[in-house]
C-alpha cells in the first residue's frame, strides 16, 4: 500500500531523514519507533505531503504521492499534536470535517465510546488535553480507510480511553487495514504490533517482526531489547561503510 | 475551494473586527453625506481616507487571519484537499469579508442618498472598485509575507513594513527624486514609479474619473497628459488588476513548496 523509496529530508541544516527506504505491504499494524526527533513525524507528514522530501519518492496504492491530493481519501490520520481551531465547538469542528470530505462518516459510536457526548457544545479551546485527543480519535476513526496512521495515539489518555483505543485498533486490523503507530510506549507495541520499524539517525535501523527484535537482542521484551539496541549502537557505528543498514532483517 | 472559501469567510464575519470595521466606514460616510451635500466632496474625502485606511486593515486582516487559522490549517492539509485551494480559499474569505465590509458600510450610506439617479454614480462606483482592488491586494500581500515567516511578530512587522512603504515612504522617495533630478524630464519615470505603487495607482484612477486637475498632482497630471483620461484609467485598471494576480501566484508558489 505505501511504498517508501530513498527519502530524504532536511529542515535547514538539519538532516532528518538520510534515505529511508521502506514498504508497507500487508495489513496488520507496524510500530514506527526511534528517539525523540529521529523524524518519525516528519516520515508520517511527508507520506501525507504535508512535509515535502527533498528526495526520493513516496508511492500510495502504486501511484507517487507528489503533487496530489486524492491519495488522502485513504489515509486516516492521527497528527501527534491535537490542535484545533479555537473559535468552534466539537460539533462544529465534526460536521465542518464531515462536510469538507464528503463521505459518510460513522462518528455517533466513536463519540458514544470515549463519551464525548457531554462536550458536544463546548468549544474546543476550553478542553483538557485528554477530551482534545478524544476528539482527534474521532476525527481519525470516522472514516473507513485502508490506511490508518497514528503519531503518538495514547498522549493525555485516561487508562479506560487507553483500553478502548487498543480495542479499536485492534478491531481495524481485524477489518484487514495497513497501521502504522509511533508511540513511546512499549506495552502498547507489545501488545499491538506485529512489525517494528526503528529509525535512527535518519535511517531505518532496524525493521522485523518482535519476535526478532528480541531474539536478535537476546532480550525478553522490546523495551528491553530496544534498550540493548540503543547501547550497542552507541559502542559500535550502526552503518557499515556501504551505507546500509547494520541489522535488517525481513 | 469554496468549502474553504465558505468557512473563512463565515468565520471572519462572525468576528467582532469585521463588525467594527463596516461600522466605521458606516458612520464615517453618512457623518460625510450629513456634513456636506456635494457628493464629488464626499468621494475624495472618503478617497483619502481609504487610500490608507483599506491597505491598512487588510494588511492587519491577512495576517492575523494566517496565524490565527493555522491549527485550522494544518487539519486541512491531512484532509483530502488540493493545497492551493485551502490557501486560495483562506485569501479569498479574508479579501472577501473586508471587501464586504468595504462595500456594505460605504455602500448603503450612499445609495440611500439616492447616488444612483445622481451624476456622481461612476465616480461612486470607482471608489468602490479601489476599496475593493486595495483589500484584496494588501490582504494578498499581508497572506504571502505570513506564508513566508513562521514568526508571527516578524511576519506582523514586515507586512506592516510593507504598508508603511506604500503608503507613506514611497511618496516621499518618489518626492524627493523629482526636486533632486528636477533638471530632467521625469515623465516616464513617475508614470512607472506610480505603477509600482498600488495606493498611487488607486489615488490616480479615481482622480482621473472625477478629472479634477487641482488634486491630480504631478503623477496624475503626467498620466492624463501622457494617456489620456480614458486610456489612462484602463491602464491604472490593468495593472491594478496585475497588482492583484501577482500576490496570488506568490501564495501558490509558496504554498506548493512549504513544509508543515
Ligand atoms: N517544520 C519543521 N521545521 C524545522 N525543523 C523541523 C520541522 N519539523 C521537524 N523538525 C525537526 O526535525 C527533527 C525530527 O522531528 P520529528 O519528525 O518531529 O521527530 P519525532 O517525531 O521522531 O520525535 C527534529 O529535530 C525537529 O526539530
Ligand atoms: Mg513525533
Amino acid at each position: 500500500m505505501i511504498t517508501i523509496h530513498h527519502l530524504q529530508k532536511s529542515f535547514g541544516k538539519n538532516h532528518v531523514l538520510k534515505g529511508v527506504d521502506l514498504a508497507f505491504d500487508k495489513p496488520g499494524i507496524t510500530a514506527v519507533l526511534g528517539p525523540n526527533g529521529s523524524g518519525k513525524t516528519t516520515l508520517i507528514k511527508s507520506i501525507l505531503g504535508m512535509v515535502l522530501p527533498d528526495d526520493g519518492n513516496i508511492e500510495v496504492a502504486g501511484k507517487s504521492v507528489r503533487n496530489r491530493w486524492e491519495y488522502r481519501k485513504q489515509i486516516a490520520y492521527l497528527p501527534q499534536i491535537a490542535r484545533f481551531p479555537d473559535n468552534l465547538t466539537v460539533k462544529e469542528l465534526l460536521s465542518m470535517i464531515k462536510d469538507l470530505r464528503g463521505k459518510a462518516a460513522s462518528d455517533q459510536h466513536l463519540i458514544d465510546l470515549f463519551e464525548l457526548t457531554p462536550f458536544l457544545g463546548s468549544r474546543l479551546s476550553n478542553l483538557s488535553g485528554g477530551t482534545r485527543q478524544k476528539v482527534n480519535l474521532v476525527l481519525t476513526f470516522m472514516y473507513d480507510c485502508p490506511i490508518i496512521i497514528l503519531d503518538e495515539p495514547t498522549a493525555g489518555l485516561d487508562p479506560i480511553s487507553m483500553v478502548r483505543l487498543k480495542e479499536l485498533i485492534e478491531n481495524q486490523r481485524a477489518a484487514g487495514k495497513t497501521i502504522l503507530v509511533t508511540t513511546h510506549v512499549m506495552s502498547l507495541v507489545e501488545e499491538l504490533a506485529e512489525e517494528v520499524v526503528y529509525l535512527l539517525e535518519g535511517k531505518i535501523h532496524f525493521r522485523g517482526s518482535l519476535k526478532v527484535l528480541k531474539e536478535t537482542y537476546g532480550e525478553s521484551s522490546v523495551e528491553r531489547a530496544i534498550a540493548s539496541l540503543l547501547e550497542q549502537q552507541k559502542n559500535t557505528p550502526a552503518f557499515s561503510s556501504n551505507g546500509q543498514p547494520a541489522f535488517v532483517t525481513a | 475551494m469554496l468549502k474553504i472559501l465558505k468557512y473563512s469567510f463565515y468565520d471572519l464575519i462572525r468576528s467582532r473586527w469585521t463588525y467594527i470595521y463596516c461600522g466605521f466606514y458606516l458612520l464615517f460616510t453618512l457623518s460625510l453625506l450629513w456634513l456636506s451635500s456635494d457628493l464629488s466632496k464626499v468621494v475624495i474625502s472618503l478617497m483619502n481616507v481609504v487610500l490608507l485606511l483599506c491597505p491598512l486593515i487588510a494588511t492587519m486582516f491577512g495576517v492575523m487571519y494566517y496565524y490565527n487559522s493555522r491549527e485550522f490549517t494544518e487539519l486541512l492539509l491531512a484532509q483530502p484537499i488540493r493545497r492551493t485551494s485551502i490557501f486560495f480559499g483562506q485569501y479569498l474569505g479574508v479579501a472577501g469579508s473586508l471587501s464586504a465590509s468595504w462595500l456594505i458600510g460605504t455602500g448603503i450610506p450612499f445609495i440611500l442618498y439616492g447616488v444612483f439617479g445622481s451624476a456622481q454614480a461612476g465616480n461612486f462606483f470607482t471608489l468602490m472598485l479601489v476599496g475593493v482592488a486595495l483589500s484584496f491586494i494588501f490582504s494578498g500581500l499581508a497572506f504571502l509575507i505570513a506564508l513566508n515567516n513562521e514568526n508571527r511578530i516578524k511576519g506582523f512587522g514586515l507586512a506592516i513594513l510593507v504598508w508603511l512603504f506604500f503608503a507613506v515612504i514611497y511618496d516621499g522617495l518618489l518626492l524627493l527624486s523629482l526636486a533632486w533630478f528636477s533638471e530632467y524630464p521625469l515623465e516616464k519615470f513617475s508614470l512607472t514609479a506610480s505603477m509600482l505603487n498600488p495606493i498611487d495607482l488607486s489615488r490616480i484612477l479615481i482622480l482621473l474619473k472625477l478629472d479634477i486637475s487641482a488634486l491630480m498632482g504631478f503623477t496624475g497630471a503626467v498620466f492624463r497628459k501622457f494617456l489620456g483620461t480614458g486610456f489612462g484609467m484602463s491602464v491604472s485598471l490593468i495593472v491594478l488588476t496585475l497588482w492583484i494576480i501577482l500576490p496570488t501566484l506568490g501564495i501558490r508558489r509558496v504554498s506548493l513548496r512549504k513544509d508543515f
